[in-house]
C-alpha cells in the first residue's frame, strides 16, 4: 500500500510540477533577436518589461499587449539600436500579474530586481497604479498601453506615462454620446468593482448628470461573473433609456444577452474594455446595434498602423485592442533611450517627458503628468458583427483643456486635472 | 410582481445548476467524507469538450438539428469527465483513503489545479462562444420572460435529481452506497466491493458535472477554463447549506442559494437605501449560510454522516 501512495503523490507533484514549470518558462525566454552583423562591437544587453494579465478571464488582452511590445523589441533588435557607441541588444521579460493588484505588485518587484530600465505596462488600472509606486521608487519609466483610470497619472510621479486616453475622456464622452445621440433621459449603469470600471463608469455618470440625464440604477458586478439576470431584471423594473457598462468584454457579452433574453429594449454602451472583436463572439450576436467606445482612432484611421497590422495579425493573429499602444509605448521607451543617448533610467527619463515620437496610434507626446496630449476616442456601433465607427470625440488638445466635443462635460468631470502648469 | 416573478425564475435556473453541481459533492462527502475540490473543474472539462464537439459538428456543416448536435457534445463529454473522475479518485483519493482528511484534500485542490491548467493549454486562454444554434426566444407570461434553455435547464435538473434518489433508495447500488457510507468496513465484511461503489459515486458525479457543464454553456453561451472554480465553490457552498452528504440537501440548498443570489441582487439596494448595492449579493448569500450553519450546524436537512461516526 505505501508504494502506490508514494507513487500517486509523486504523480501530482511532477504534474504540478510541469504546470508551474510551463509558466515560467515564457517569462525566462528572450525575444530571438537575429545574430549582430558586426560582432566586433561589444553587445549591451538591455532589459525591458512588461506586464499584462495572461491567464484569467482577460488572459487574450494580455497576451495581445504583451505581443504588442514584444514585436516592438524584436523590430528594435532587428533594426539594431545603438546607443552611446555600444550596440544594444533588447531582452523582453514579459511577467503575469493576473490581473490583481497583489500580483501586480509582486511582479513589478520581479522585474525591478531583476534590473528593467523600463516597463510597459500593467493593463488594468487596477494592477498598474499600485505597480507604479514600485516602479517610481526604483525609477524606473513605467508606459500604460491601456491604463485608462485618470489615477495612475495624478499621484504626482514622475515615471508615470500613459500612450491611451483617460477615463475623464471617455467617461464623458460616452455620457454624453447618450444623452445628446441616444436622446437617454434616464440612464442605468453598471460596474465591474475595478478600478478601471468604476472610474469609467463614475466619469459616465458624471457627464450624463451635468446634461441633465437622471440615472435610475447604479448597480455592480465583478469582472469574473456570467450571470447579470438578477441585477438586469432590477434595473428593467427602472426602464431606463441607456445602460452602460464600465467593464470587460467578457462580461459585456453574456450581458447583451441576457439582456435580449429578458426582453429589456434598452440600448448597451459600454467602454473599450468591451469594444473589442471578441464582444460579437462572446455576445452570439446579441450586440448588434449597441455601442462601445475606443481610446484613440479606429485602427484603419491610425496615422501609420497599416504595416503593423499586417505584420501583426500574420506573426499572432487578430488585433485585440491595446497590441498597437503596447507597440508604441515600448517604442516611445526606445525612442527616449536614443534622443537621451543613455539606458539609464535617470538620464533618459526627462528626455522622455519630453518625446515627441511619431506612433503608429498617433504621435506619442505626454503632458507633464504624463497623460499623451493626443487622447483622442471613437464611439462605435456594431453592425452586422462588426464594429463600425461613428464619430471621433476630442483633439489634438491634451485631456483636460476643453476640445471641440467633450466642451459641456469636461468641466464638470475632470475637476481633479484643471490645475495646469 | 413581474419583477419578483422575473427573479424567481432567475434564481431557480441559478439554483437549478447549482444544484445538479452540489450533487456531485455531496454524494462523494456522504460515501467517503472527501470535499472533492476537483468537481467544479471536471463540470468546466465537460462544458469545453462538449463545446468543442458542437463546434466541430457546426463546422462539418451536416445538417443535423440543433438539439442532436448538443447531446452528441454531451454523448461525448460524459464518458470523458467520468474517465477523468476515476483516474482522479485512482491516483490522488484512493492512495489516501486511509491517511488523515488533510491529505485527500490537498491532492483535491492539487488534480483541481491541474484540470484547470490542463484546460488552459488545451483550449487557451480566451472566452469560447458557445455556436448559438439554439436562439434564444424568450416565452412571456405575467410580465416575465422564460427561455427554452431555462425551461430545459430547470426539466433536466428536476428529473435527474428524481432519477438519482430512485437509484440511491431502490437499487442493488444504492443500497451499498448507502451501506458503505455507514461503515466502509462493515459494508466491506458484507460483501460489499467498496472500490467499486466508490468509484460508482465518482463515476455518477462527473456525468451528472457533464450534463451541468453543458447546461451552463448552453445558457451562457460561453466556456472558459476558469469557469468551474466559481460555480464549484458555490455548488458546495448549496450542499452545505442543505446538508452535505444529503442528497435532498443538495437540491434544496442549490435552489434556495440561487433565490437568495437572485432576491439579494435584486432587492438589497432598494431596502437598505442604497447603503448596500447588488456587490453585496454574495455578502448576503453567504450571511444566510452563516446563520442557518450557526441555527442548524449540520445544514437544514442534516448531514447524513452522522450515523456513520
Amino acid at each position: 500500500m505505501k508504494h502506490v501512495r508514494t507513487l500517486g503523490l509523486t504523480l501530482v507533484a511532477v504534474a504540478l510540477a510541469g504546470v508551474y514549470g510551463c509558466g515560467k518558462k515564457e517569462e525566462a525566454k528572450p525575444a530571438p533577436a537575429p545574430k549582430a552583423e558586426a560582432p566586433a562591437k561589444p553587445e549591451v544587453v538591455v532589459k525591458l518589461g512588461h506586464v499584462g494579465p495572461l491567464t484569467g478571464p482577460i488572459a487574450h488582452l494580455g497576451k495581445d499587449n504583451e505581443n504588442g511590445a514584444r514585436m516592438a523589441v524584436e523590430d528594435a533588435n532587428a533594426k539594431g539600436t545603438e546607443i552611446d557607441g555600444k550596440k544594444i541588444k533588447f531582452e523582453f521579460l514579459g511577467e503575469d500579474d493576473q490581473a490583481d493588484p497583489k500580483t501586480g505588485t509582486v511582479v513589478a518587484q520581479k522585474l525591478v530586481d531583476a534590473k528593467v530600465v523600463g516597463v510597459v505596462g500593467h493593463l488594468n488600472s487596477g494592477t498598474t497604479i499600485p505597480a507604479s509606486k514600485i516602479y517610481t521608487d526604483a525609477g524606473i519609466p513605467q508606459i500604460s498601453p491601456s491604463a485608462t483610470n485618470p489615477k495612475y497619472t495624478q499621484q504626482g510621479f514622475k515615471t508615470t506615462f500613459r500612450v491611451i486616453a483617460n477615463d475623464v475622456q471617455q467617461g464623458s464622452a460616452l455620457g454624453e454620446f447618450s444623452v445628446k445621440e441616444l436622446k437617454a433621459k434616464k440612464i442605468a449603469i453598471i460596474d465591474d468593482k475595478t478600478a478601471y470600471g468604476e472610474g469609467l463608469a463614475n466619469e459616465t455618470q458624471k457627464a450624463a448628470e451635468a446634461l441633465g440625464a437622471k440615472i435610475v440604477a447604479r448597480e455592480y458586478t465583478t469582472d469574473k461573473a456570467t450571470d447579470f439576470k438578477a441585477i438586469l431584471t432590477k434595473i428593467k423594473g427602472k426602464q431606463p433609456d441607456v445602460i452602460m457598462y464600465g467593464g470587460m468584454d467578457a462580461q459585456a457579452g453574456p450581458m447583451v444577452k441576457q439582456m435580449k433574453e429578458l426582453g429589456i429594449k434598452a440600448k448597451f454602451i459600454s467602454g473599450d474594455g468591451a469594444c473589442t472583436a471578441e464582444w460579437t463572439k462572446l455576445s452570439a450576436g446579441a450586440n448588434e446595434s449597441h455601442y462601445c467606445s475606443q481610446a484613440g482612432l479606429p485602427i484603419d484611421k491610425m496615422p501609420n498602423a497599416k504595416d503593423f497590422q499586417e505584420r501583426f495579425t500574420k506573426k499572432y493573429g487578430q488585433i485585440q485592442v491595446y497590441a498597437p499602444y503596447a507597440y508604441d509605448a515600448t517604442m516611445a521607451l526606445i525612442a527616449a533611450m536614443k534622443k537621451a543617448n543613455s539606458t539609464d533610467p535617470a538620464k533618459y527619463l526627462p528626455a522622455l517627458a519630453t518625446l515627441s515620437h511619431d506612433g503608429v496610434t498617433a504621435k506619442v507626446e505626454f503632458d507633464e503628468k504624463g497623460d499623451t496630449k493626443h487622447g483622442l476616442i471613437t464611439i462605435y456601433d456594431v453592425k452586422e458583427g462588426k464594429l463600425n465607427a461613428l464619430s471621433i470625440v476630442g483633439g489634438a488638445a491634451a485631456a483636460p483643456a476643453p476640445a471641440a466635443a467633450p466642451a459641456a462635460a469636461a468641466p464638470a468631470a475632470a475637476p481633479k486635472a484643471e490645475p495646469k502648469k | 410582481m413581474e419583477i419578483f416573478l422575473q427573479q424567481i425564475i432567475n434564481g431557480l435556473t441559478l439554483g437549478s445548476v447549482y444544484a445538479l453541481v452540489a450533487l456531485g459533492y455531496t454524494m462523494v462527502y456522504g460515501i467517503i467524507g472527501l470535499i472533492n475540490f476537483a468537481h467544479g473543474e471536471v463540470v468546466m472539462v465537460g462544458a469545453m469538450i462538449a463545446l468543442s464537439v458542437v463546434q466541430a459538428l457546426i463546422g462539418a456543416q451536416l445538417g443535423l438539428p440543433p438539439g442532436l448536435v448538443i447531446l452528441v457534445g454531451l454523448a461525448v463529454a460524459m464518458p470523458i469527465c467520468m474517465g477523468i473522475a476515476y483516474t482522479a479518485e485512482r491516483v490522488a483519493y484512493r492512495p489516501l483513503r486511509s491517511a488523515p482528511r488533510l491529505a485527500p484534500l490537498i491532492t483535491a485542490i492539487g488534480v483541481s489545479i491541474v484540470l484547470q491548467n490542463l484546460a488552459m493549454i488545451i483550449w487557451g486562454r480566451n472566452y469560447l462562444n458557445f455556436p448559438d444554434i439554439i436562439k434564444p426566444s424568450p416565452i412571456e407570461f405575467g410580465g416575465a420572460f422564460i427561455t427554452d434553455v431555462q425551461i430545459l435547464i430547470i426539466g433536466v435538473a428536476a428529473l435527474i435529481m428524481a432519477g438519482l434518489l430512485l437509484v440511491v433508495h431502490k437499487t442493488r447500488l444504492g443500497m451499498a452506497m448507502r451501506a458503505t457510507a455507514q461503515n466502509q468496513q462493515v459494508a466491506g465484511l458484507m460483501g460489499i466491493d467498496i472500490n467499486t461503489v466508490i468509484s460508482a459515486a465518482f463515476l455518477i458525479g462527473a456525468a451528472l458535472a457533464a450534463v451541468a457543464g453543458v447546461l451552463v454553456t448552453l445558457y451562457y453561451g460561453i466556456a472558459h477554463y476558469h469557469m468551474g472554480f466559481i460555480l464549484g465553490l458555490k455548488a458546495f457552498t448549496a450542499a452545505v447549506l442543505g446538508g452535505i452528504g444529503n442528497l435532498g440537501g443538495a437540491m434544496l440548498g442549490g435552489v434556495l442559494l440561487g433565490i437568495i443570489e437572485a432576491l439579494g441582487a435584486g432587492y438589497i439596494g432598494d431596502l437598505t437605501g442604497g447603503f448596500l448595492g447588488s456587490h453585496y449579493q454574495d455578502v448576503f448569500a453567504f450571511a444566510v449560510l452563516i446563520i442557518v450553519l450557526v441555527f442548524r450546524p449540520s445544514g437544514l436537512l442534516g448531514e447524513r454522516v452522522g450515523d456513520r461516526a
